[in-house]
């Protein structure tokens, strides 16, 4: 059986692309953010997960008003990036793990949550840029892309994204392959890019999230959306795939690091990695 | 859920079902600026590029005025409105001085000054 060996969670700012393309890691304004990195890095690489599932929205690359599914899962050998219209460089192709995209979808309609399938389906920066820095080599492994829906309201509430969460790490445990799996949320925190609010940040309320994701993500299901608005900003309401990933965690949640910044372009950038500890496999001393 | 509305959170629109109805020509434009060549179609005459994608008065005046506020109270989603200031080459910061009425100095030192947490 797959085993999942834990979460992590990143802030997938346009702009961090853009330096990553431009080499300014080491640039004051930057090096806060990208020094984080080296302890995700790090247990990366003694975990070494075979697949990732990433949790994000996508920005009106691969979907549009026209058709706006609340869950879509990849289901694809590979992931094309394309112009998004502002200039980030185009990356090349994310390998698909085709059977894992089916064995997690089977196993979430029979668990009542009715997903879009794709097996075409163009990933923005909000999934290229976390592989990016979780992978600075350019090799991430195959992934399984989950796009949640966070841009047209009603979007699916905090104990929506919790029970998929559930329900995704049930799938990955299920699935009968001796591989280790990964689970990568990205987007948040806290951030408004619009309206006289624009510019909203609210450090105190990430701060909150941080401690409850690791302890006790179902703490954070007791806010409604709008209360996920009015606390974290329009596109702060990312933290729903924080929360998911969080939920995925089918044992104890260990962190094993966490890194926050303000501001990344406009936006309360995090980082946070931590551990599933199950009784089945106890943790490595 | 179903009472959400622009003034409830203040300087904040909620993009809803009547928003998205109410955008949806701008937006679909927006979105149509993925592709390269409709940029430099917009770009070489955007009245008529405009025209093309049936946007209202509302909207064409607020894209003709590169008033971020008034794109939004046309039912503009800022995640297409993006691709738009993608191409009048306006940054999230631009955006978000125009929007809160400060210099892009001030809106950058505003939110640089959250760091300083409690």
């Amino acid at each position: 059986m797959a085993k999942l060996v834990g979460g992590l969670a990143v802030s997938h700012v346009p702009a961090i692309g853009r330096a990553i393309a431009d080499h300014k890691q080491q640039d004051p304004y930057w090096k806060p953010f990208f020094d984080g990195f080296g302890p995700a890095r790090e247990w990366l690489a003694k975990v070494k997960p075979d697949a990732v599932v990433v949790l994000y929205n996508d920005h009106g690359l691969n979907f549009f008003l026209d058709k706006m599914p609340t869950f879509a899962i990849g289901a694809a050998p590979e992931y094309a990036n394309a112009d998004e219209g502002w200039g980030l460089p185009v990356l090349h192709p994310f390998k698909g793990d085709p059977a894992l995209s089916w064995h997690i979808i089977n196993s979430l309609v029979a668990d009542e949550f009715d997903v879009t399938t794709c097996q075409e389906m163009l990933v923005d920066h909000a999934f290229c840029i976390p592989m990016e820095l979780f992978w600075p080599d350019g090799f991430p492994p195959p992934a399984v892309p989950v796009a949640v829906n966070t841009v047209q309201h009603p979007l699916p509430s905090a104990l929506r994204c919790y029970k998929l969460g559930k329900a995704i790490g049930r799938a990955i445990e299920s699935w009968p392959e001796d591989k280790r799996v990964a689970v990568i949320a990205t987007g948040g925190l806290s951030h408004q890019l619009d309206g006289e609010r624009a510019g909203f940040i609210n450090r105190e309320f990430d701060m909150l999230c941080l401690d409850k994701l690791v302890n006790d993500p179902k703490a954070l299901t007791g806010y409604s959306t709008k209360e996920l608005v009015a606390l974290s900003g329009s596109q702060g309401v990312e933290v729903l795939m924080w929360i998911a990933m969080a939920a995925a965690m089918t044992g104890r949640s260990k962190e094993i690091s966490r890194n926050y910044h303000i501001p990344i372009s406009n936006t309360a950038s995090a980082l946070l990695v931590m551990e599933n500890q199950t009784a089945r496999e106890p943790a490595m001393a | 859920m179903g009472s959400a509305t622009s003034n409830d959170i203040p300087g904040t629109t909620m993009f809803d079902g009547a928003e998205a109805q109410k955008g949806y020509a701008l937006n679909r434009m927006c979105f149509s600026f993925n592709d390269a060549a409709n940029r430099t179609a917009f770009l070489a005459d955007e009245d008529a590029y405009c025209a093309r994608y049936g946007l209202s008065r509302e909207q064409h005046e607020a894209v003709r005025g590169r008033n971020v506020l008034k794109l939004i109270a046309a039912g503009g989603n800022i995640y297409y409105l993006a691709k738009l200031a993608g191409i009048l080459g306006l940054s999230v910061q631009d955006l978000g001085a125009q929007q809160t009425g400060m210099s892009v100095d001030a809106f950058k030192a505003m939110l640089l000054s959250q760091a300083r947490g409690a």
